[in-house]
C-alpha cells in the first residue's frame, strides 16, 4: 500500500516536472530566419581576395593545393604579360578551382598561402541539388570588384557576415574564447610565416 | 414557417459534425504544441502563423497519400473498420448536451436514458479497433486488436461502476437531469473516488499513453492500425482524439457540473464553461503523454482488475448505503 500511494507521489511530481518544461526557455534556433553565432575563425565557404586596386592576390603558386590534405584544389597558373596584369607578381592563376565537396574545411590553403589570398570566410550555406555545383571556380570565389578586397584572415568579423541575416541572441555552445584562443595561434603562425620570409 | 423536425435534426448535426471535426483538427495542433513545449521544442510553426495551418496540410498530405490494403487482408472488414470507428466517436454527439436555457438541453436529440445510449455507443467503437487488427491479416496489428479487446472489457467494467455511483446521487439517468442534480454541488465531492477511476479507466478507453498498448509503438510498430495508411489512417486518428473529446464531456457532465459555472461566476455562459471544462481534460490528456511511459501489459491487467475493479465496486456499495441511509 505504501508503495502504491510512493508511486501516486512519483506520477504527480512527473507531471510536475512536464509542467514547468512547459514554459522553460526553449533553445530552438528557428534557423532559416534566425541562425548561431560562430566562433570567430569559423571555417566555411573559401574567398579569393584582391589588393586595393583591384589586382589578384593569388599568383598561381599551388601551395594552397599542395597543402590541401583532400586534393580539392586545383590551380593552373599562367604569365602576367604587360597587356593583361592579373596581379601584382609574374604570374597569376588562370583557373583556380575548388570542390567544395571534396573539401575539409581545415584551412590549410589558407595557412600556405603566401600572399593571403585564400581565405575561408564564416559563410556555409553552400546546399545545391547537383554535385557539379559544388565545384567553385574563380567566377565564385574571386571577390568581386565592386565589393573590396575580401576579409583579411586575422580582421575575421566575429562570427556571421551582416548579410546573411539575423543572428541568434543565444550565447553560442562553442566556446567563444576557444575561438579567440585560434586567432591568437594564428597570429602566431602569421609572425613566424613572417620571421622565415624577412 | 413551419420546418419539419428533421430538418431542424439534420442541420444541428451537421453544425455539430463540422464543430467536432474542426475541434479533432485543432486539438491535434494543440496536442503537438503542447507536446513539443514540454519537450522544450516550439511544436508545428510554419504552416502557417504560429502553425495554425497545420491540420488542414496534414488533412490534404493523409487524403493525397496511397490507400493500401495487404493481399491477406480481410478486404471488407478491413475497408468498414476505420468507418466504424469513426461513426461510433461521431455518433456520441447525438445525445450529448452543451449547454442549457429555458427550453431545455442543447442536444440533438435528449434521450432520458442518455448515459445507458452513452456506454453503449463507445462500447461498439472497439470493434473497429479489433476488427480493423483482425483483418488486416499480419501479426502486430492482431496483437494489438487481441490487446484492444482485452483492455476495452476490463476497463469498461471500472468505469461503468464509477458512472453508477453518479447515477445513485443523480437519481436519473439522463445527461441534462445528472448536471441539473449539480448545481449546488459538484459530484467531483462526494464521487471523489468514482471520479479518478474514471479519469484512470477513460485513458484506458481512449488507448491513449500511458495505457496506449493496443498502438505501442515501441512493441508492435503501430498497433492494430500497423497495415493503414492514407484516408483509412486517418479515419482511426480522427476517431481516437473524438474519443478523447467525447471522455472529456462526459467527464464534465458526469463530475464537473456541465454547464454549471463554480463559484457563482453565472454571467459568464454555461456553454463556455463547458468548454473550458472539457479543455481542461484535453489538456491533461496531453499533459499525460508527455509525461508518462507506456504501462506493461499484466501490470495493466492486473491493475483493472485487482485495483480499479474493487475501488469503484467499493466507492458503488458506500455510496448506495449513504444515500440509502440518507433516504
Amino acid at each position: 500500500m505504501r508503495k502504491q500511494l510512493y508511486n501516486v507521489g512519483a506520477i504527480l511530481k512527473g507531471l510536475s516536472i512536464t509542467f514547468k518544461f512547459m514554459f522553460a526557455k526553449r533553445p530552438t534556433i528557428e534557423y532559416p530566419s534566425v541562425k548561431k553565432q560562430h566562433a570567430p575563425r569559423f571555417h566555411g565557404l573559401h574567398e579569393l581576395r584582391r589588393y586595393a586596386d583591384g589586382k589578384e592576390r593569388c599568383i598561381g603558386c599551388e601551395l594552397c593545393s599542395s597543402a590541401c590534405p583532400a586534393n580539392a584544389i586545383t590551380v593552373i597558373g599562367a604569365e602576367n604579360t604587360p597587356e593583361s596584369r592579373k596581379s601584382p607578381g609574374e604570374r597569376h592563376a588562370a583557373r583556380y578551382e575548388i570542390d567544395e565537396l571534396r573539401c575539409i574545411f581545415c584551412g590549410m590553403c589558407e595557412e600556405a598561402c603566401p600572399t593571403d589570398a585564400i581565405v575561408l570566410t564564416p559563410r556555409f550555406e553552400m546546399a545545391d541539388y547537383r554535385r557539379g555545383s559544388f565545384i567553385y571556380a574563380k567566377d565564385r570565389l574571386l571577390v568581386p570588384p565592386e565589393a573590396g578586397v575580401g576579409t583579411p584572415p586575422d580582421e575575421r568579423p566575429n562570427g556571421i557576415p551582416a548579410d546573411l541575416g539575423r543572428v541568434a541572441e543565444v550565447k553560442s555552445t562553442i566556446d567563444i574564447t576557444a575561438g579567440y584562443g585560434a586567432t591568437h595561434r594564428g597570429e602566431i603562425l602569421k609572425t613566424q610565416r613572417r620571421g622565415l620570409a624577412g | 414557417m413551419n420546418v419539419p423536425d428533421w430538418i431542424i435534426i439534420l442541420i444541428k448535426s451537421a453544425i455539430l459534425l463540422l464543430v467536432v471535426v474542426t475541434t479533432f483538427a485543432y486539438a491535434m495542433l494543440a496536442e503537438r504544441k503542447v507536446l513539443g513545449w514540454m519537450q522544450l521544442r516550439p511544436g508545428p510553426n510554419r504552416v502557417g502563423p504560429w502553425g495554425l495551418m497545420q491540420p488542414a496540410a496534414d488533412a490534404a498530405k493523409l487524403i493525397l497519400k496511397e490507400d493500401l490494403t495487404p493481399k491477406t487482408a480481410d478486404p471488407l472488414i478491413y475497408r468498414l473498420a476505420p468507418f466504424i470507428s469513426l461513426l461510433t466517436a461521431f455518433s456520441v454527439y447525438a445525445i450529448i448536451p452543451f449547454g442549457a436555457d429555458a427550453s431545455g438541453a442543447w442536444a440533438i436529440g435528449n434521450v432520458n436514458a442518455g448515459i445507458l445510449l452513452l456506454m453503449a455507443i463507445t462500447s461498439i467503437g472497439v470493434y473497429g479497433i479489433s476488427l480493423g487488427g483482425w483483418a488486416s491479416g499480419s501479426k502486430y496489428p492482431l496483437l494489438g486488436s487481441v490487446r484492444a479487446t482485452a483492455q476495452m472489457i476490463s476497463y469498461e467494467l471500472g468505469m461503468s461502476l464509477s458512472f453508477i455511483g453518479v447515477l445513485i446521487l443523480a437519481g436519473t439517468t439522463s445527461l441534462d437531469g445528472i448536471v441539473n442534480a449539480q448545481v449546488h454541488q459538484w459530484f467531483i465531492v462526494p464521487q471523489i473516488l468514482g471520479f479518478l477511476i474514471y479519469i484512470i479507466t477513460a485513458v484506458a478507453e481512449t488507448n491513449r499513453v500511458p495505457f496506449d498498448l493496443v498502438e505501442a509503438e515501441t512493441e508492435l510498430v503501430a498497433g492494430f492500425h500497423t497495415e493503414y495508411s492514407g484516408l483509412r489512417f486517418g479515419l482511426f486518428f480522427i476517431a481516437e482524439y473524438v474519443n478523447m473529446l467525447t471522455v472529456s464531456c462526459i467527464a464534465t457532465l458526469l463530475f464537473l457540473g456541465g454547464w454549471n459555472a463554480p463559484f457563482g461566476l453565472t454571467m459568464i455562459p454555461g456553454v463556455v464553461w463547458f468548454i473550458v471544462k472539457i479543455s481542461f481534460f484535453m489538456f491533461f490528456y496531453m499533459w499525460l503523454r508527455a509525461t508518462l511511459p507506456r504501462f506493461r501489459y499484466d501490470r495493466l491487467m492486473a491493475f483493472g482488475w485487482k485495483v480499479l475493479l474493487p475501488l469503484a465496486t467499493l466507492n458503488l456499495v458506500v455510496t448506495a448505503i449513504i444515500v440509502a441511509l440518507k433516504g
